[in-house]
């Protein structure tokens, strides 16, 4: 599939001074994602380390995630599913901060839903290809399928080396790291027309991944290497409001 | 030549064939002096190895531009001196590297860095220790112009082929043109490079369930896939070796960049060259570990005699207070431990795996080999 836009994309690059009748996408839609932690912008090796609100130090060189399996609710409860949506989001590259959503049918819609990592079926089988290409660096193996979130860093709480390793994933039962949220869009609806772009504004805050339902302490947690109570604990961290919409822009 | 034609000896590459059905002019007619046509050459991708290629549109494999590359490959007249082709630092025998420390140029002056395996490069997305280039094409220029190893320009090395009774004619079979052009050189090279692929080592064939490993070697290859740390009360041993040399994707190699822990400041400053970032610095290519043991010296400096050393320094010696040094070489097999402290045995069945990725078929392949000899 993604070859096939790949090679549709350069089709169209290759035709675009001839093929005047090519039409930009529509009915399509922006997620831009932005990371923070707390109310600071995520800087990747900053120089100052953040606080977490358990007091705990760190500094991050990789944040990257999984969001896939995207919904749309219409005001009269239709739902519509994007297909193959699956996107793997990284503060290293600024361009993978922006979830484009096309194909999506005309309408205004309440509510956008998704899956933090990737779903269980996809962690057994299927083409590995595109941001499911283990040559991302998410991918464990088949028994344990994807790295849904990975958070690395160093903390002067940490033990031995002061390096901290989340990666946080599973797929079975008991250890089913894959959440599913619909982040508020405060009341507002995200009008879906052929002739307007919305953009959802939407963040991701680290302090979330290690606060909420469970208060992370790096003395205890940090070398997380895959299914276990402590990926659930931060499963259920970031499932608990790691991710909020600020706002819906039309354009 | 006529334009059906090519698109059908061509239509295997459907970017090419996509590029092509734009009705724009194609390339051959440009610059063609003569009808010519080319035999896509098949590659065969190993069934345990990533099948998406990346080989650019304008560039498609033919058997024509595979042989001339082989050739230019094994050229010296693309050296100064006439001393060198790249085969002089990529040898087959050794997995297309050259058995020294630093590499050597034409002018007896040493590279500041270890020569790379040439491996499976078909697969990699960025290119040299430090990303510097990120196609072959881009790639193959650079050994030939620096001038501590061909130190030659590309437009010299052109105008020795072009004065050649050999190579006019080859181009012409593979090119559509008996001018030879830089782009054609670079380009032919880079054909034979992505022809380069290891992948029939006794791990690949105990991958594909025709071979099997002794007990440990298996041990070595969990030992290498195995990320330290307690899983439901059990602690899992591991070197997490795969974090950065990915067996998952059969390349055992990265497309990204690590400082993993050998100085503490850097003299070279690797990827921190290329990007100017202090946090890239003492950053290099995870390169692949295919043929490890047939690529001696290790490392971007080639510090390391043997892979025996290259554990140790995993192992004991890893500088953890080195600014930005990956939090995967930090980890320990001992709760709480600064160090990765793996036994002694476990660093034998580590060097046993590791010895399983030789391929013996890729460093005596015929289709590799220098043509120039008999």
């Amino acid at each position: 599939m993604l070859l096939l836009l790949l090679v549709a994309a350069l089709a169209f690059t290759s035709c675009s001074d001839t093929n005047k009748e090519a039409e930009p996408s529509s009915n399509a839609l922006n997620i831009e994602v932005s990371h923070v932690v707390g109310s600071a912008a995520l800087v990747l090796n900053s120089a100052t380390p953040y606080t977490t609100p358990a007091g705990d130090n760190i500094t991050v060189s990789t944040f990257k995630y999984y969001l896939s399996n995207f919904k749309l609710r219409k005001l009269d409860g239709t739902e519509y599913v994007v297909p193959e949506s699956y996107f793997l989001v990284d503060e290293a590259k600024a361009a993978s901060k922006t979830i484009t959503l096309t194909g999506i049918p005309a309408g205004d819609y309440s509510a956008l839903t998704f899956m933090i990592g990737v779903d269980s079926t996809h962690n057994v089988s299927g083409a590995k290809a595109g941001v499911l290409d283990p040559i991302n660096n998410m991918f464990w193996d088949w028994n344990t399928g994807y790295i849904f979130t990975k958070l690395e860093g160093n903390s002067p709480q940490a033990p031995g080396n002061h390096g901290l390793l989340l990666h946080v994933g599973g797929f079975k039962t008991p250890n089913n790291a894959i959440r599913t949220v619909s982040p508020s869009l405060g009341g507002t609806t995200i009008q879906i027309r052929k002739d307007r772009l919305p953009t959802v504004h939407m963040q991701a805050d680290v302090l979330r991944l290690l606060s909420g339902a469970n208060t992370i302490r790096f003395a205890e947690v940090y070398n997380i290497m895959g299914a276990g109570a402590n990926a659930m604990k931060l499963a259920d961290n970031y499932a608990a409001g790691m991710f909020t919409v600020q706002h819906v822009q039309e354009r | 030549m006529p334009f059906y034609l090519h698109l059908r000896l061509t239509a295997f590459w459907c970017f090419c064939l996509l590029l092509a059905s734009c009705g724009g002019k194609g390339e051959t007619e440009e610059t063609g002096e003569n009808p010519y046509v080319t035999t896509p050459y098949q590659l065969v991708l190993p069934s345990n190895l990533p099948q998406n290629v990346g080989i650019p549109a304008n560039n498609p494999l033919t058997v024509e531009g595979v042989g001339l590359g082989r050739m230019l490959f094994y050229e010296p007249r693309l050296s100064r001196t006439g001393t060198q082709s790249c085969g002089s630092c990529h040898q087959q025998s050794k997995a297309f590297t050259d058995g020294l420390t630093k590499s050597i140029g034409v002018d007896g002056l040493a590279h500041s860095r270890n020569t790379m395996s040439l491996a499976n490069v078909l697969w990699e997305t960025t290119l040299n220790w430090d990303g510097a280039a990120t196609s072959l094409e881009q790639q193959a220029r650079i050994p030939i112009e620096n001038p501590v190893e061909m130190h030659q320009l590309l437009t010299d090395g052109v105008r020795k082929l072009q004065q050649s009774e050999l190579y006019p004619p080859l181009f012409q079979k593979a090119f559509g043109t008996s001018t030879i052009t830089e782009d054609n050189v670079l380009k032919a090279l880079a054909q034979f490079e992505r022809t380069l692929i290891s992948a029939n080592s006794r791990y690949d064939l105990y991958l594909r369930k025709t071979g099997s490993l002794t007990p440990t070697e298996r041990q070595g290859a969990a030992l290498f896939n195995n990320h330290p740390g307690e899983v439901g009360g059990v602690f899992i041993r591991g070197g997490a070796c795969h974090h950065c040399h990915f067996s998952e994707t059969g390349l055992f190699s990265s497309p990204d960049f690590f400082n993993n822990g050998l100085d503490v400041s850097f003299q070279d400053a690797g990827r921190g060259g290329v990007t100017g970032l202090a946090s890239d610095r003492g950053k290099f290519k995870a390169p692949t570990l295919r043929n490890i043991a047939l690529t001696a010296p290790y490392m971007h400096d080639g510090r390391f005699k043997t892979l025996e050393e290259v554990l140790d320094h995993y192992n004991e010696h890893v500088q953890t207070t080195s600014a930005f040094v990956d939090p995967n070489v930090l980890l320990s097999n001992t709760t709480n431990g600064t160090r990765l402290d793996l036994t002694v045995t476990e660093k034998n069945q580590l060097l046993a795996f590791l010895r399983t990725l030789t391929d013996s078929s890729f460093v005596t392949d015929k289709r590799f080999s220098d043509p120039f000899k008999p």
